[in-house]
């Protein structure tokens, strides 16, 4: 685990291709800020103690016309715009508009609900079988009609994201019912995700592990529970992944009988209704479903 | 300029303002203290009024601290009294943290800070700056208080709906917001309430500002703070009807069964939302922001020009810069209406309209920077007299370049990336409201408190005052920064729940010391406000500070028409002679 020198201290690691320059736009801007207010902190506290009421002083009334802060105005204009055109524009547009093709890249729908995160692999096909809203219920949190051929071989988890190390991945977000926002820490990703707008998003991991996808955006009384759990491993041990999916969902050919894998249980049952049970201890995440999945997995390193 | 809204000019039976105060003192005890007209007195209720809501919502914290620090302990004593329904067992729940959440944004902006400085402030001085005997309307601003009053019991009696008050954050983003408890349909109702308040009396600001201002007083001889709020009542002007339409808009999608806000195909729950559907959620987006940027700035530059007139009387020097102080305040306005949808940039915002409001972003912190260069400019070559009123003004200096600072990489896209809804936007804008204006409010209420209530407050408890809550507030809000980095969302009731927040976790019970210590520091200041009022030094003096502003004309405390005889301005404001003696506005000697 290489050190990241632009941490501040506190960022988390960065493990994707694209953090490295946020990183470094996050450190230069913190730099240009500290410089700007130690410059006026000591100028501040020179008038403060300088200037201060006492004996023998008297304030200068002779009105002067200083040329120095109309430079340091306009140079703080200039780095801005500079900032703005050269470094975060250009990474924005990296991040927002050049996708990766879809046949060299994963493509995952992630379906969010209060208070849980539905992966939608579309399995070995590459195509994903139609969904409908019509169709959502507990047992089928992303509406598959599994009447489709194209939804034969799609993989449903909840709460597991797994993806493989050093290949791009499209991530396409919808939401069931509220705004909800995917957000991993250490992968720089951060993506509101609107009901009723699909919004793809592309990244790529350059180190394996196990981290954490939280909701950055206020969702309900779950809101501070819905944890997901992200882990990028090798291609090896994400197909073999795939393949205990793949046995536990489909297995047997009875595609219609699948399963999503983990939490089967409606996450959102309690969305509005207080509900007792969840309250009563409400830092076990025990009685939460939308933790089921991500209980199993330890914290990241 | 004349004014006849008081004076029965052509009655020929003496002076039309003796004759008014005259009437005024027959008047009986609900129309001169509880239904007045008197624009000082409804700017007093405003102030008092809008300070017991900070109480509130600063109280609302305090109990969120709790949980934050030590999330899932019981509350001491407290916990127990408030109920098993939202505390099972003395501990906090979810709902109820949500729903202090909300309530706390949403009185601290709406019930407290903007009452304050534009109702409190603005409706107190801003007549008696231009020499005006009242409001143009006074009757209209006796109403915009009532409205506003009922608009705060409103919000406050959601809190006794069952399930509690809104709890989908001070912006109740739909579908959130829409599918929530009802308490929501009391908030949406209160925000209509405390909006037309708003907008009642930024009419009255406007004209009274423009159309009663005395002979000799032009724009370019107004006090800094008559130019605050006269572009303050423009901004709420402007701003505030796009979300009063958003929130009936709400309203409607809430109890009509519209979908302004709703797209087809929700399922909420398990269950299909049977709603008509076809709407975009992003809507309310964009409206709520159109008014809450500008508000923003409805929140800071009430409180530039309070800061203003502190620090021209304490420097003993006119203020550096007035002409650009006030043309960068006039584009610090006007540009606040078009950077809204750097909010949003996490919304799936292309490049395109994201570089118009980074653009936008980056130009609105230049005016920033001129307003506080010419502050730190003022202090060269002063000599600077440390009145309680005086240090809160300085304080609010390098609070609000922290404040302003820490704007920038939230500003910048590709830096927002990482800190966006994280607690860094948390610490960015509170130090902008907290240590930044509640700092110059506290600072203007010291600063008029003789003029006000013609007592003198204790230096000593002003002082204590002061110490206490910087130091105090600096621990509450830098850690935030520290967390927002370290990848903490926002509105987490427990965010130990993720790896990356257990790291974080000592800093919360930091600020939560922090923050109580702040609330005891208030005692002071409440107890010096309170007691003052009847053990305070007596204030003969009209200009006890040396001001050279209208107010500072008037008898303390100034009588019912304000003026004993219409006042003329000679000048324009902070000027001082050779002999270093204050040259006041409305005096005709040189």
């Amino acid at each position: 685990m290489t050190q990241n020198p632009y941490s501040l201290g506190w960022l988390p690691i960065n493990i994707s291709t694209h953090g490295a320059d946020i990183d470094r736009l996050i450190f230069v801007v913190h730099i240009f800020m500290l410089a700007l207010f130690v410059g006026w902190g000591v100028y501040l506290i020179y008038c403060l103690i300088n200037f201060r009421e006492r004996a023998g002083h008297e304030s200068d009334l002779h009105v002067k016309h200083f040329k120095l802060p109309t430079y340091i105005e306009g140079a703080i204009l200039l780095i801005e715009v500079c900032l703005l055109v050269f470094v975060s524009s250009p990474i924005w547009g990296r991040v927002k508009n050049e996708f990766p093709p879809e046949k060299d890249a994963l493509v995952v729908r992630v379906v969010a609900e209060q208070f849980a995160w539905n992966i939608h692999y579309p399995g070995k096909d590459g195509k994903f079988g139609k969904t409908t809203s019509e169709k959502m219920d507990g047992t089928n949190p992303v509406g598959i009609d599994r009447d489709d051929p194209d939804a034969k071989d799609d993989i449903i988890t909840i709460n597991q994201f797994h993806i493989p190390v050093n290949k791009p991945v499209i991530v396409r977000l919808v939401s069931k019912d509220v705004i909800h926002d995917f957000s991993i820490p250490v992968m720089r990703v951060k993506q509101d995700i609107i009901p009723g707008i699909e919004i793809p998003i592309h990244f790529e991991a350059n180190q394996t592990g196990e981290f954490e996808i939280a909701c950055a955006q206020l969702c309900g009384l779950g809101h501070y529970r819905m944890r997901g759990s992200f882990v990028v491993e090798t291609p090896e041990a994400f197909a073999a992944w795939m393949a205990d999916q793949e046995k536990e969902q489909l297995g047997g050919g009875d595609a219609t009988a699948a399963q999503p894998a983990e939490g089967s249980q409606p996450a959102a049952a309690n969305a509005q209704a207080p509900a007792a049970a969840d309250t009563a201890k409400p830092t076990d995440g025990q009685t939460a479903p939308a933790d089921a999945g991500a209980k199993k997995e330890g914290n990241q390193p | 300029m004349s004014h006849d809204s008081h004076g029965h000019g052509g009655h020929g039976h003496g002076n039309p303002l003796a004759d008014a105060m005259e009437h005024y003192s027959h008047l009986s005890f609900w129309r001169k203290y509880v239904f007045s007209t008197d624009h000082k007195v409804i700017g007093i209720q405003y102030a008092v009024t809008a300070m017991c809501f900070l109480l509130v919502g600063f109280g609302l914290m305090l109990l969120m601290r709790w949980q934050l620090a030590f999330p899932g302990e019981p509350l001491p004593v407290i916990g127990k009294l408030l109920g098993e329904a939202l505390f099972p067992g003395g501990v906090m729940s979810p709902e109820m943290y949500n729903q202090l959440g909300a309530m706390h944004g949403t009185i601290m902006i709406f019930m407290g800070v903007v009452p304050l400085s534009v109702g409190g402030f603005g409706n107190y001085l801003l007549p008696i700056q231009v020499g005006a005997h009242d409001m143009a309307f006074p009757k209209l601003n006796m109403m915009s208080y009532w409205v506003y009053f009922c608009g705060g019991i409103v919000m406050m009696l959601s809190f006794l709906m069952p399930g509690g008050a809104a709890a989908s954050g001070w912006t109740s983003y739909p579908p959130l917001s829409v599918i929530a408890s009802n308490a929501q349909s009391w908030w949406l109702v209160g925000m209509v309430f405390l909006i037309t308040s708003s907008l009642l009396g930024s009419v009255n600001t406007i004209v009274t500002a423009i159309q009663l201002r005395v002979k000799g007083l032009n724009f370019f001889r107004f006090p800094v703070l008559v130019w605050a709020q006269l572009i303050t009542a423009f901004l709420l002007l402007l701003a505030f009807p796009p979300l009063e339409a958003a929130g009936v808009l709400q309203l409607m999608d809430r109890v009509a069964g519209t979908s302004f806000f709703l797209p087809s195909g929700l399922v909420v729950s398990g269950e299909q939302l049977h709603v008509s559907g076809g709407g975009n959620p992003l809507l309310w987006q964009h409206l709520f922001w159109f008014l809450a940027h500008p508000e923003v700035y409805v929140l800071i530059l009430p409180a530039v020009g309070i800061v203003a007139e502190i620090l021209c009387t304490n420097t003993r020097k006119p203020l550096y810069g007035y002409k650009t102080l006030v043309y960068s305040m006039i584009f610090l306005g006007f540009t606040s209406f078009i950077v809204w949808a750097h909010h949003m940039f996490m919304t799936g915002m292309g490049t395109t309209l994201s570089s118009f409001f980074q653009a936008t972003t980056m130009i609105i912190s230049i005016p920033s920077v001129i307003i506080l260069t010419t502050f730190l400019l003022t202090l060269y070559g002063a000599s600077i007299r440390y009145t309680v009123p005086m240090l809160f003004a300085v304080a609010f200096l390098p609070m609000f370049a922290i404040g302003g600072l820490t704007g920038l990489p939230l500003g910048l896209t590709a830096s927002d990336i990482a800190l966006h809804d994280t607690y860094y936007v948390i610490g960015h804008f509170h130090y902008v409201v907290a240590p930044g204006t509640l700092f110059a409010l506290m600072a203007g209420v010291y600063h008029w408190y003789p003029k006000v209530t013609g007592r003198m407050f204790n230096q000593t408890l002003g002082k204590i005052h002061f110490w206490g809550s910087i130091i105090a507030i600096n621990g509450i809000f830098m850690p935030m920064f520290f967390m927002g980095l370290a990848g903490v969302s926002r509105r987490l009731y427990d965010q130990t729940t993720y790896a990356h927040g257990k790291v974080a976790q000592p800093l919360n019970v930091v600020m939560s010391y922090a923050a109580w210590s702040l609330a005891i520091m208030q005692l002071p200041f409440l107890y010096n406000l309170i007691v003052s009022l009847w053990k305070g030094e007596k204030v003969a003096a009209e200009n006890p500070w040396g001001g050279t502003t209208l107010e500072w004309a008037t008898p303390t405390p100034p009588p019912h028409v304000n003026f004993p005889a219409t006042p003329e301005v000679f000048r324009e404001p902070y000027q001082y002679n050779s002999a270093r003696q204050i040259m006041p506005q409305f005096s005709k000697e040189n």
